[in-house]
């Protein structure tokens, strides 16, 4: 088994190379043509003229081919911002775009060679790691050695793989051009699923699912004796192939508007955006559907589904972000800062997040019923800054690039305002808590170790207390850990929830706080 | 309320949780706590997860440094040298001095030593302390052939997952002819036992140490056993008990037993000096079946506690409730409520069941009239609440097995083990119970039982 695992891990690391080389494997020759082909009509013939340099020179990387692109275009939107004719200003990125259609390489001669030999090679190595290294050890064994690994414990491993994510992140969200020889391997596959071109965010979902679906074996593999981690993870796996990737790819081929069922306001943030209220209600029954799915989840379904099984059953049985950190991210569970300080930090961050989020959504309802008239443009800025911010930088280059540094829930702990408001229903009106067992805690702390939100689950179970915490995602890894059998994941009665009083059974002498 | 000065000797689980509560109760009194092991109060149990990388030292500590300032606790790490009862100070190894008003002795256990010709040689030790683990992470961070552990009981058994984890081969010499045979039944000790030989642990039953062997170097070499064998080893895990930690105590005016002599307030032979946690010795035992030496972690929590409300309130004697106590052998889960002695009793029924792939078991004792005493389940978890109220009230059997479906304390989707407990259960006493059906939802996740 040894041997298949070094295999699996020489394979993965081999596609990761490929991966990470073909992006450099390109060239680039621009034509008027493409330019007219890629570019919108009102951009068309400006761009055309000014990009006019370009045509027929070759450019041996991505990286020329951007710099001379910017050279040209850049200067002409820069006068206009100078002369804040902000109107006339060039907003759209076209840059991906003609990267996408102007190169050449070996990704886009041989798209499939080129998939199966980077991602394909990555999928396989690490189902075969997988399954030879899984070894025997029973769940409850599973997490030695965490801190003896350089990859899971801050080593040099884990900063490269950090710094890898954190690098990946902002190329695709601030220089995706860069990316445009990846997309093109995907491009049959988009073309299957949706009938249209790929884009970055096409190639991410691929990866993002790929990658929640690999690692979701291994945690059934690690935790086979666990039928609560291995449900959560069937459903986390589910989700994201059939609700985050394929139903919109293939809404997209039925010609509907794009859409994530499981979605939900305010993780989605542009949920209320103009341009998304515009095309739900220019989409037929389905479109109105869409828009009225979407507020019954925020109006209904958070609160209801939260009542009865509290925040887990989205956020680690359902939610997209949750899946990767519950799979890919679960070798990194143990990294969280457990220190009453980041708890503090916690409660303002992920409730200031939540806040903008509201102040923002309301703003942008509020001018779009008023046609625009109360704040014009105004709320366009709002989103940028938003989308930026939080939606790129906290939820993107944090959140995952962050798996190595600070635990695989930094994100859904300090930034998520759908997990805040989540948070609020399971703290305030719920039915789930982690029941404490009598007086059998030893204070170990491998629960509060290997809690991935930095809760100090031990401070509560050593007091023979229930833990209700708004930021408890209910994965179940306390009660997995546990040497002692001390903790369950319930949903029950709301009284004696919460014990204020509380009271270690054992002790007849007394009775008293602990 | 008062402003004098409570001297703890100890910073474990019963010192902490007197000083805890202590404070609590008491505003204004100056509180400070003595170690040399470790200048914040850390997780004894959680030793072994530092060793196997499952947790860093900090995460045994369940109290940010913050708390004690806080809770003007304050902490003094040094090693007591003697205490003179007269003048009411301690002298510390390095001379120093420090008066108290009230002591309390919580100076917790040292492994049991047996005389064993070689038992001072590097490479033997223990495992209690800080120090014990250092130590051995030390010895065991070179290459070692092989590791033997002498003692068949929860430590001994840590020490070989321990070992196991770096991959160094352990035989487990055990005397008694079953695995801590003091506390488990024939058919416990059995399953437990093939488990540990799971691992490919060398466990050899009725063997006992007679020797360690040294090299040139003073470190031990070999162990040689009381089958006469000699055991190439490069570490010894002491693990056949522990005694009181009390020896700089002795040769003065308190009286000493094995451990300090107290009574059911805690009180020692002399004035304003008290006990508590596995140092104490009860004059008698706290409570039917009890021990005179408490030497568990609860109990030692359960000690402090009371002793701190003593101080507080008017005084209350000790008196533990309903015997309770949980362990972990390698992957398997051991818990126990009431009495379940480990031989077969006269005037106590048995019921036992154990599943078919030998790794879950399920015990229960009643009285003649079929009142439960006690439990003791491996493998499987069982809820505090239920079972210290269903002995507490001396339910039947038989609403035992009736209800034993909240007695469960399994995560969620777990196969209901209870279901077949309950069918064996009215194959063995008849009786009316209903046995629980599995859900459709059982049904459809295929819940093997």
């Amino acid at each position: 088994m040894r041997g298949i695992q070094v295999i699996g891990l020489v394979l993965f690391l081999v596609g990761m190379l490929v991966f990470t080389t073909l992006p450099f494997l390109s060239s680039y020759r621009l034509t008027e043509a493409l330019v007219q082909d890629q570019v919108n009509e009102i951009h068309r013939e400006k761009l055309a003229e000014l990009l006019q340099p370009m045509y027929g020179q070759s450019y041996p990387s991505s990286h020329a081919f951007l710099t001379a692109y910017s050279s040209n275009f850049d200067p002409y939107n820069e006068e206009l911002k100078a002369k804040q004719a902000w109107d006339q200003v060039i907003w759209d990125d076209y840059g991906f775009a003609l990267a996408k259609a102007a190169g050449e390489g070996p990704a886009r001669s041989y798209p499939w060679t080129s998939l199966a030999l980077s991602i394909g090679l990555v999928v396989l190595g690490g189902v075969l790691f997988q399954f030879a290294g899984s070894g025997s050890a029973h769940t409850s064994l599973a997490h030695t050695g965490v801190f003896h690994s350089s990859l899971k414990n801050r080593g040099v491993l884990g900063m490269l793989t950090g710094t890898y994510l954190i690098g990946f992140y902002v190329i695709l969200y601030w220089f995706p051009a860069y990316l445009s020889p990846l997309v093109w391997m995907v491009e049959p596959i988009a073309q299957f699923l949706s009938g249209g071109p790929a884009s970055q965010w096409f190639l991410y979902g691929l990866v993002y699912t790929l990658a929640i679906g690999v690692m979701g074996i291994r945690m059934v593999l690690k935790y086979r004796d666990n039928k609560y981690q291995q449900l959560r993870t069937a459903s986390v796996v589910f989700f994201q192939t059939a609700f985050a990737f394929l139903i919109p790819e293939v809404l997209v081929l039925l010609n509907k508007p794009y859409f994530d069922f499981k979605n939900i306001w305010p993780l989605d943030y542009d949920f209320f955006y103009d341009y998304q209220i515009d095309t739900f209600i220019s989409s037929g029954g389905l479109g109105l559907f869409m828009l009225i799915w979407g507020i019954l989840l925020i109006v209904l379904g958070v609160p209801l589904f939260t009542y009865f099984y509290g925040k887990r059953w989205y956020c680690s049985w359902v939610c997209g972000c949750g899946g990767l950190a519950e799979t890919v991210g679960d070798a990194f569970r143990h990294l969280s800062d457990k220190s009453l300080k980041a708890w503090k930090w916690e409660r303002w961050m992920i409730h200031g997040v939540l806040a903008l989020a509201v102040v923002m959504t309301t703003l942008t309802i509020v001018n779009y019923f008023s046609s625009f008239s109360l704040l014009g443009q105004v709320t366009n800025q709002l989103h940028s800054i938003y989308g930026f911010a939080i939606g790129s930088a906290f939820a993107g280059v944090v959140g995952t690039g962050f798996y190595p540094f600070m635990g695989n829930r930094v994100w859904c702990r300090f930034g998520c305002p759908l997990a805040a408001y989540l948070g609020l229903v399971q703290r305030f009106k719920s039915k789930f808590r982690i029941t404490t067992n009598g007086g059998q805690c030893i204070s170990c702390g491998n629960c509060s170790t290997h809690c991935e939100m930095g809760i100090d689950v031990r401070a509560y179970a050593q007091q023979g207390q229930n833990i209700v915490r708004s930021s408890c995602v209910g994965c179940g890894v306390c009660a997995s850990v546990c040497p002692r059998g001390v903790l369950k994941l319930e949903n029950g009665p709301e009284e004696g929830r919460i014990h204020e009083f509380p009271i270690l059974i054992g002790n007849d002498s007394i009775k008293l706080r602990s | 309320m008062s402003t004098r000065h409570f001297v703890i000797i100890g910073n474990g689980v019963s010192g902490i949780t007197f000083a805890r509560h202590l404070r609590k109760g008491d505003a204004q009194a100056r509180i400070t706590v003595i170690s040399g092991e470790s200048p914040y109060f850390f997780s004894r149990t959680a030793l072994m997860y530092v060793y196997m990388g499952q947790m860093k030292w900090e995460h045994t500590q369940p109290y940010e440094p913050h708390f004690w300032k806080k809770n003007r606790i304050d902490l003094k790490q040094a090693w007591v040298k003697t205490v003179d009862f007269e003048t009411k100070s301690l002298v510390f190894e390095s001379g120093e001095t420090l008066n108290y008003d009230s002591l309390v002795l919580a100076t917790g256990s040292k492994p049991a030593f047996f005389g064993w010709p070689g038992q001072q040689l590097k490479g033997v030790q223990g495992l209690y302390s800080k120090q014990d683990l250092e130590t051995m992470e030390a010895i065991t961070s070179q290459p070692i052939e092989r590791a033997v552990i002498v003692g068949g009981g929860l430590i001994g058994i840590e020490l070989a997952e321990m070992l196991t984890y770096k991959k160094i081969p352990v035989t487990f010499l055990v005397r008694e002819n079953r695995f801590w045979e003091q506390v488990l039944p024939e058919s416990e000790a059995d399953l437990v036992q093939k488990h540990i030989r799971d691992h490919a642990i060398d466990l050899r039953l009725e063997t006992e140490m007679k020797e360690i062997l040294s090299d040139s170097n003073g470190n031990a070499r070999a162990v040689v056993t009381s089958a006469g064998e000699e055991i190439s080893c490069g570490f010894v895990g002491i693990a056949t008990g522990v005694t009181p930690n009390v020896d700089f105590l002795k040769n003065s005016s308190l009286a000493i037993g094995k451990g300090v002599k107290i009574n059911s307030y805690f009180e020692s032979s002399l004035p304003d000096v008290y006990a508590i946690g596995d140092c104490a010795e009860f004059e008698n035992p706290p409570g039917p079946g009890r021990r005179t030496i408490e030497q568990v972690w609860y109990s030692g929590r359960m000690h402090g506690e009371t002793l701190a409300y003593n101080f507080c309130n008017t005084p209350v004697t000790y008196q533990p409730g309903v015997w309770f106590n949980s362990a972990k052998f390698f992957a398997i889960e051991y818990q126990t409520y009431g009495w379940v002695s480990p031989e077969p009793m006269d005037g106590v029924q048995d019921f036992f069941w154990a599943h078919r792939d030998g790794k879950v078991s399920f015990r229960m004792r009643l009285d003649q009239e079929g009142k439960v005493l006690g439990v003791l389940n491996l493998g499987f978890r069982l809820r505090h609440e239920f079972f210290d109220r269903a002995i507490r009230e001396k339910w039947f059997g038989e609403k035992v097995m009736q209800e034993l479906g909240k007695g469960v304390f399994d995560p969620e989707f777990y196969a209901p083990y209870y279901q077949e407990i309950q069918a064996a259960f009215q194959r063995q006493f008849g009786g009316a119970i209903v046995p629980s059906k599995k859900s459709f939802f059982q049904k459809l996740l295929g819940s093997s039982q």
